[in-house]
């Protein structure tokens, strides 16, 4: 692309803010009544980093969230938004790869939940009941209609806010068990990476709350950056 | 006034249409068309869907033919193609498209593709979209043109992007058309495009008239000034509108829109009296005086 610098978002934004929010409608409306079965999966989701599950709880957990992210991958970006967004095919194989990497966090990785001080569950905790409870009301806040609400597990955004949470809220169960640390590293960037074009796309359609997903990407990514900080640095000895 | 009849059998009362011929052949093209980047890409929306229809056939109604779009646009090719087969494929309408792929070998198909999301037997324009790949996708568009595939040949741009490379091929290649950026505030292809333009007896579509509403949403902040009904402009639109379509080199501008009040009112800067040179010149020290 010759003379990139010129570019800005809205030259990349392909349809209006009526028309992708109308594309949720008809999601909704599609998919209803299993709104309800999203909900109590993510709540179970989010019982399961309160409650302090052990290792089999958060093996179901990534399981539960890996199958989120392959039906966002087909449901909603390959057969919805891939009718407005060209790129949405590329962003289905995205998800479906990210899907994959949490099947085998769960079938390899032995993870479990963080200690209940412990600021990084804190803030997991946080992220995943928000992408639950509070991801689906934010439309009603800015007067968009419920039947356009973004619900844990069928739509990208309280999918990935959820992801951060659990990536967030768990740890490898041993410090020897490099397998699961490299897995989880692996399932940061997609996350991460859709919060920024998710956050660009709702700034582009002027939605009010385009800044929360941006922000809880970098929320959940400084949390990390210093609770492996943490770890890897140790107590500093004292001196004598 | 004069009664059209609009596409789907409606009878529609209309102003005459201005027209302006393309040099090329000396076809007349009303001077207001209409564009399909986002406003028609509204998926599989059956609602949209229609609506977007309603849209078509109130331009064509009020006497409108040139319909632009993109492989680029989304699904505003599919929305087209619906449009004009709920219409009866009118026989009025001015198919225009792009190709836009970066390898020559892919243009083919990609235009095939597209004639068949539009459902037309050929396109009257295509233009090669950004100029991208247009090294390979010119001597295609000419090839075809010459075997009657095709009508005519065009180059777009946006934004003021590859001026010079526009102006070199203005000089150097055989088109009938190039599309460019052009309202009151983006004004720079006043200086060297357009002039080239005329000298070469190339045809020019105007893209962007509003800045993607964004212009229309600070004007409207203000009063239209009362002059503006010398020139028969009964808003803003109108009088965006009327200026980029009264510059000697223009051809047609091709405002986006999904309403059918609007596409009346834009299909409206198309009628009447239109300004001349010194009102111009009012005109864009008006709104830059804003």
């Amino acid at each position: 692309m010759s003379e990139w610098w010129t570019y800005r978002p809205s030259d990349f934004l392909l349809f209006s803010a009526r028309t992708y929010w109308r594309l949720f409608e008809l999601y909704n409306a599609d998919l209803w009544p299993w709104q309800g079965v999203a909900l109590v999966l993510g709540i179970g989701l989010l019982a399961a980093t309160t409650l302090r599950g052990g290792e089999r709880v958060v093996r179901v957990a990534f399981i539960g969230l890996a199958g989120c992210w392959l039906w966002v991958a087909w449901a909603y970006h390959l057969e919805r938004y891939a009718s407005i967004n060209w790129a949405a095919t590329w962003l289905a194989a995205a998800f479906a790869l990210q899907g994959l990497v949490l099947l085998v966090q769960a079938g390899v990785g032995r993870r479990r939940v963080r200690e209940r001080t412990d600021l990084a569950r804190t803030v997991g905790v946080a992220l995943t009941a928000y992408a639950v409870l509070a991801q689906p009301v934010l439309g009603r806040l800015v007067d968009r209609p419920w039947s356009q609400a973004e619900v844990f597990g069928l739509a990208p955004d309280p999918t990935v806010l959820a992801t951060l949470g659990l990536l967030l809220a768990t740890e490898a169960s041993t410090a020897a068990d490099r397998a699961a640390r490299v897995l989880a590293h692996l399932a940061w960037p997609l996350p991460l990476l859709w919060c920024a074009l998710s956050g660009a796309t709702l700034w582009t359609l002027q939605t009010p709350h385009a800044g929360v997903l941006p922000l809880a990407g970098l929320l959940a990514l400084g949390v990390a950056w210093r609770t492996r900080r943490a770890a890897t640095t140790g107590p500093r000895p004292r001196r004598s | 006034m004069a009664v059209a009849r609009a596409a789907g059998g409606q009878a529609v009362q209309s102003a005459a249409v201005h027209t302006k011929p393309i040099p090329s052949t000396g076809e007349a093209l009303p001077l207001v068309g209409l564009g399909s980047w986002i406003t028609f890409n509204v998926g599989n929306d059956r609602v949209a869907r229609e609506a977007c229809a309603e849209v078509m056939r109130a331009f064509l109604g009020a006497g409108g033919r040139m319909i632009d779009s993109s492989p680029m646009y989304g699904s505003s090719q599919a929305v087209i193609g619906e449009g004009l087969a709920r219409l009866g494929q009118p026989a009025a309408v001015f198919a225009a498209d792009k190709v836009w792929v970066s390898t020559g070998k892919d243009g083919p198909a990609q235009i095939e593709a597209s004639r068949r999301l539009w459902r037309v037997p050929r396109f009257d324009l295509l233009q090669v979209h950004n100029l991208l790949g247009w090294e390979a996708h010119l001597p295609t568009l000419l090839a075809m043109k010459a075997a009657r595939q095709l009508r005519y040949v065009g180059i777009t741009t946006s934004e003021g992007r590859r001026h010079r490379e526009i102006e070199a091929l203005m000089r150097s290649q055989p088109i009938d058309f190039v599309q460019v950026s052009y309202n009151l505030l983006d004004r720079e292809v006043e200086q060297r495009i357009l002039p080239l333009a005329r000298e070469r007896g190339i045809a020019v579509i105007a893209n962007r008239p509003f800045r993607e509403g964004a212009l229309l949403r600070e004007l409207q902040r203000h009063a239209l000034p009362r002059w503006a009904s010398d020139i028969d402009c009964d808003g803003w639109a109108q009088f965006a509108l009327k200026f980029i379509v009264s510059h000697p080199a223009l051809t047609c501008a091709i405002p986006a829109t999904s309403s059918v009040a609007h596409v009346r009112q834009n299909m409206g800067a198309a009628t009447g009296r239109m300004p001349d040179e010194a009102m111009r010149r009012r005109m864009a020290a008006h709104v830059e005086s804003l």
